[in-house]
């Protein structure tokens, strides 16, 4: 069980977030001018990363809120957690 | 014999020939009584079922899994890979493959062994035993493959009888299993002169310190210990003194019989503390075992190391042991494990063994050592005893049947020849082929071991980046007492300054003990016999041999990982712990490469077996998921209702009244709605309230329909999609003021659309200023429904006008009911006239119970969710997960009309005009009618248009909801169907499994007052 530190309570056992997917990947502000291509991209296409990967969780036994974890999935060590909206850091 | 046989403990067999007459850590005052396969036995206090049976001369413990050959206990520890009982105390408390070595003895203890039939002196499987040149490497895949049908009939129930790893209890498991949570600095796991010295550095800095031990007693070898001097003292008084000094410490807690079975993502370690198996007759107010989710800063893995068998011919028989464990077995369970002994040697724990045990009076007839030139402390101590060494010696070979009674002592030349010397006498044959440090929670933690040429062993390498741990004393590769108790020392201070205390002052242990030893021999000894007759076997659970592992490299499984899996060697209970190097050694010889070069296997938890129990913890029964009830429940529950779960809620389905079956029931309740009143609790109806200045706006951009015109005081049905386009969700929504939406969602949908609603609002429109708060347990709600609804509601109203003018089909108040604020709406999920009352859980049983009251005037009738789906199904109203399942589309539906045309955007919006989506095949909603008027069709069988096509057939569609209609006196039902809408009329079949097919027609999924009437009957 991970230890996530979620960035408006802090570190928290896994059990109280739940996983939010890939994280960085904005839903397009008007959907209608793209390709069939590009939606399907949107909807189905992520990373599998076997190492760094940027994620969300939600804090569903907390705060509630949603934040970004970049997560070694190898290791699964943390190496940065941010807010909602907040660019990834800088090396990481 | 049978299993169930009953000892006659009067009858025991008390005396113990091999036990010495003093010594150990036994009490010889306190004998026990116990059975092994019915026949009684006495041990003492403080033995294990093994050293109790040794005591009385029994080796012979099991059988083996595939040969069945005669099998007895190899090991002292959880090592064991051979003496593996069953051990019960009634049905429901049965635990099978125990090792024999870890089962403590209490009075009345009843254990079994294994894989016999019908008893362990005469086992029919063992015929294997002679077919055995027909059960190569690999023989499941390479013999039961054809044909496929004799796999369920023929091979798997043979091959499932004849292995029987213990049968599983025939009782529910009345035992309970409990769970903590706890955080501590520094957690050691063993506590043999490592653990305790790194415990007692962690403890000086004042720092919260955890020590387990997975055996009865702290102190690993220093049980065993009879000769070393610590600080001057006797090894086991220091071990006492210590052990004082720790339980001093209140923040140092002490858990014996408590295995670190997991190692998981930073530093979460998992124990099981066994609490009561060992007790005669437990104490019903403990559990029988505890698990502790330990969360450490830093972990100390004091895990020691296991012994190494040596892989020679007929290495399994009874009376072949490790030599430290029978070292163990002699000064700890003061056993003697025979009477002649012959030592097979390549590390010095054969000399010392041989030395405990020809002081004992155990005749040594001959230690054999695989070395040249060995030597050692114990080398030295046995040469000046006088005890009998032969170097450069190999084994070829053992004779005896139930027991060892022989080994063939060969010579090994410079060049490799190996030539027969002597055939000895023995009944008692130990093997010291070295040591490999225990690190299976230290390869759990996903920390890198390292191959270390001077220890001959992988040994901890790189910590994992997330986790915080070392090891220390032999589980380091550092053997021998001193080693041991330094490294520790030094672990446990390192782990407490790294988890934030002060450094300790250095502690040296002055100690008078034997020099560590790393000799081994690793890969399969040399012998003269022929090369594919012989068996030598690495693993002895599972059966697998020197020459299955050379067959394996043959057939081109080179890798270890996948010669692990076809010749099952390390795959049995034991996991490999005695096997897990000799393998290495064997697949290193056969493809002439170092032990590095071959690789390694990954260590996985548990590092022993683990019960269910201590997994489940209290999450059994009624604990296993929380039960929501609603406030009206008890009420429909003194009406004899029958109830379902939904989700994790309980609803009532319905009220059979005196001999009704459901059908009956559920057309009484049909019938008693459309006729004239039903009452129904809907209290789980997920609700969200969603508030703010731009409520509207999310609404438009969360659900299909347009909000923003919608009216504060009316309703409006919601479809909700994921992105994709498919439909999730449902309900009616009611617009409260401008700026507040009461959302209702499925009862299952409750918490998921809410979820789903905030991921969108926080993450992609946070600009958006709105609130969402989950209201499902604020309201109960009433469904008051049928043509007299209006007339039994109307006089506990007050602040609504319920005229149809006034309050018309889909509006939304708020008022008092019987005094409670009330959100009344005028809905109806049966298409009568209908109304919705939500009220405070509190009062909600009041309200219920007036209406109730000034309903019965026009026969009220409660209904439950089965009679709620008959009559929307009437209607043709779909349920979200019944008619949709994550692959319908609005318009698969029928759902098109609750689009908002005019929005530009809407979750789902843009998918719904993929390729795909608008296909002029997809199936669609449509009623089913059966052509004989009265099948019920079952729900999920599939329709096709010709049942005599072959096979496999064109499937159209399938049935998703079917019902008995007592409105319309036949069935109805709702259905999928490839381009459904522009069937209408014609004749499918629906099949019925054994029973060929069903005509029905397609019509409108509309079954009943399809132009709405009766919403408004007055
Ligand atoms: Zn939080």
């Amino acid at each position: 069980m991970l230890i996530i530190p979620c960035p408006h309570c802090g570190p928290r056992p896994e059990l109280e977030f739940r996983y939010g997917g890939q994280a960085h990947i904005a839903r397009p502000v008007d959907p209608s001018p793209l390709t069939d291509q590009e939606w399907a991209s949107f909807l189905y296409s992520r990373d599998n990363e076997r190492g760094i990967h940027a994620e969300r969780w939600r804090h569903i036994h907390g705060c509630a809120r949603f934040f970004n974890v970049v997560r070694d999935t190898t290791t699964d060590q943390i190496l940065a957690s941010y807010k909602t909206g907040e660019a990834r850091p800088e090396g990481v | 014999m049978p299993d169930s046989l009953a000892p006659d403990f009067t009858a025991a067999t008390v005396n113990e020939p091999f036990r010495t007459p003093s010594g150990g850590r036994i009490d010889r005052a306190k004998p026990v009584t116990f059975s092994f396969d019915g026949k009684a036995y006495s041990g003492v206090a403080g033995d294990t079922l093994a050293s109790a049976l040794l005591a009385h001369g029994v080796h012979l413990m099991g059988r083996s899994f595939k040969y069945h050959r005669p099998r007895g206990v190899m090991t002292a520890g959880s090592d064991e890979p051979n003496a593996l009982v069953t051990v019960s105390r009634d049905a429901g408390r049965t635990a099978p493959n125990l090792r024999a070595t870890q089962v403590e003895l209490y009075e009345g203890l009843s254990a079994i062994s294994q894989n016999r039939f019908p008893s362990l002196g005469f086992d029919v499987g063992g015929i294997n035993d002679r077919f055995a040149a027909l059960l190569p490497a690999g023989f499941y895949y390479k013999t039961f493959m054809w044909p496929r049908s004799f796999w369920d009939r023929v091979y798997e129930p043979v091959i499932r009888a004849s292995a029987g790893l213990g049968k599983v209890p025939t009782a529910p498991d009345p035992d309970r299993y409990l769970q903590r949570h706890v955080h501590c600095e520094v957690l050691v796991i063993g506590a043999g002169p490592a653990g305790l010295a790194a415990a007692l550095a962690a403890a000086e800095s004042g720092l919260r310190v955890i020590l387990c031990d997975e055996q009865n007693e702290f102190g690993g070898s220093l049980l065993a210990d009879t000769s070393s001097l610590i600080a001057g003292k006797p090894a086991q008084v220091w071990l006492a003194e210590t052990l004082a000094e720790l339980a001093g410490y209140s923040h140092v807690t002490l858990l014996p019989r408590t295995t670190g079975f997991g190692y998981y993502p930073h530093n979460h370690v998992g124990l099981v503390e066994r609490v009561t198996d060992h007790l005669a007759s437990p104490d019903g107010a403990q559990p029988r075992e505890r698990m502790w989710q330990v969360r450490a800063r830093e972990v100390v893995l004091a895990t020691g190391a296991f012994e190494r068998p040596l892989t020679f011919p007929e290495n399994d028989r009874p009376g072949i042991l490790l030599a430290d464990a029978a070292t163990t077995y002699l000064n700890r369970y003061g056993v003697k494990p025979g009477k002649r002994a012959v030592i097979a040697a390549a590390n010095d724990s054969g000399y010392r063994a041989a030395l405990a045990l020809a002081e004992a009076g155990v005749e040594i007839a001959a230690i054999a050592d695989l070395r040249r030139a060995p030597s050692g402390t114990g080398y030295d101590a046995a040469k000046r005893a006088g005890l009998p060494i032969e170097t450069g010696k190999t084994i070829a070979g053992t004779s005896g049947k139930m027991r060892v009674d022989g080994a063939s002592i060969a010579s090994v030349g410079e060049d490799g020849t190996v030539w027969k010397t002597q055939d000895i006498a023995c009944d008692l044959l130990l093997m010291a082929g070295g040591w490999t440090p225990t690190l299976h929670l230290y390869s759990q933690s996903l920390s890198k071991l390292r191959w270390d040429d001077t220890v001959q062993a992988y040994v901890p390498g790189a910590v994992a980046a997330s986790q915080a741990l070392r090891a220390a004393g032999a589980a380091s590769g550092a053997y021998g007492l001193e080693a041991a108790l330094s490294t520790g020392f030094k672990a446990g201070n390192d782990a407490a300054v790294a988890a934030g205390g002060d450094a300790v002052t250095t502690r040296v242990f002055v100690t008078v003990c034997p020099a560590g030893d790393a000799s081994t021999f690793l890969g399969a000894l040399p012998h003269n016999r022929d090369a594919n007759r012989v068996r030598a076997f690495v693993d002895f659970q599972n059966d697998s041999t020197a020459k299955d592992l050379k067959l394996a490299v043959r057939e081109g499984f080179r890798s270890v990982e996948h010669a692990k899996r076809y010749t099952t060697t390390g795959m049995a209970t034991d996991q490999g712990k005695t096997s897990n190097m000799p393998m290495l050694g064997v697949m290193a010889q056969a493809q002439g490469k170092t032990i590095p070069e071959i690789g390694f296997t990954t260590f996985r938890p548990p590092f022993t077996p683990t019960t269910f129990g201590n997994f489940a913890g209290a999450a059994r029964g009624d604990l296993f998921d929380p039960i929501r009830r609603t406030a009206i429940h008890h009420w429909a529950e003194g009406e004899g209702a029958v109830f379902e779960d939904v989700g994790q809620w309980k609803r009532a389905r319905y009220f059979p009244r005196q001999g009704e079956d459901m059908h009956a029931a559920v057309a009484r309740e049909c019938k008693a709605v459309r006729g004239s009143l039903g009452i129904f609790d809907a209290s789980t109806l997920g609700k969200i309230e969603v508030v703010g200045p731009d409520a509207a706006e999310f609404m438009n951009r969360m659900y299909v329909n347009p909000w923003t015109k919608l009216g504060v005081g009316r309703c409006r049905y919601g479809v909700m999609l994921r992105e994709d386009g498919f439909v999730y969700d449902d309900g009616v929504v009611g617009r409260i003021a401008e700026d507040r939406f009461h959302v209702t969602t499925t009862t299952g949908g409750a918490a998921s659309v809410l979820n789903m609603m905030e991921d969108y609002l926080q993450t992609e429109w946070p600009d958006l200023n709105v609130w969402l708060t989950s209201a499902t347990e604020q309201w109960a709600v009433i469904a008051l429904q049928g043509p007299k609804a209006r007339e039994v509601l109307a006089p506990f109203v007050e602040g609504i006008d319920l005229s149809p003018a006034a309050f018309p089909h889909m509006a939304i108040a708020e008022g008092r009911i019987c005094g409670v604020k009330t959100r009344l709406f005028r809905v109806s999920f049966t298409g009568e006239l209908g109304f919705e009352i939500n009220v405070p859980p509190s009062e909600a049983r009041r309200v219920w119970e007036a209406l109730y009251a000034e309903g019965r005037k026009h026969g009220i009738t409660p209904y439950g969710t089965e009679t709620m789906h008959v009559l929307r199904a009437e209607k043709g109203f779909i349920i979200v997960g019944q008619e949709t399942d994550g692959t319908a589309t609005p318009d698969d539906v029928g759902l098109t009309w609750a689009i908002g045309k005019a929005k530009k955007d809407f979750v789902g919006k843009r998918s719904l005009t993929r390729p795909g989506m608008m296909e002029s095949k997809r199936k669609q909603l449509v009623g089913l009618l059966s052509a004989d008027g009265r099948t019920v069709l079952e729900e999920g069988a599939q329709i096709v248009a010709d049942p005599r096509q072959p096979k496999p057939m064109t499937v159209l569609g399938h049935v998703t909801s079917s019902y008995m209609s007592a409105a319309l006196g036949h069935p109805i039902a709702l259905a999928l169907v490839e381009a459904g809408r522009s069937r209408m009329g014609e004749t499918l079949q629906v099949l019925v499994p054994g029973r060929g097919s069903v005509a029905v027609k397609l019509v409108s999924p509309v079954f009943y007052d399809a132009e709405g009437a009766r919403l408004d009957v007055v």
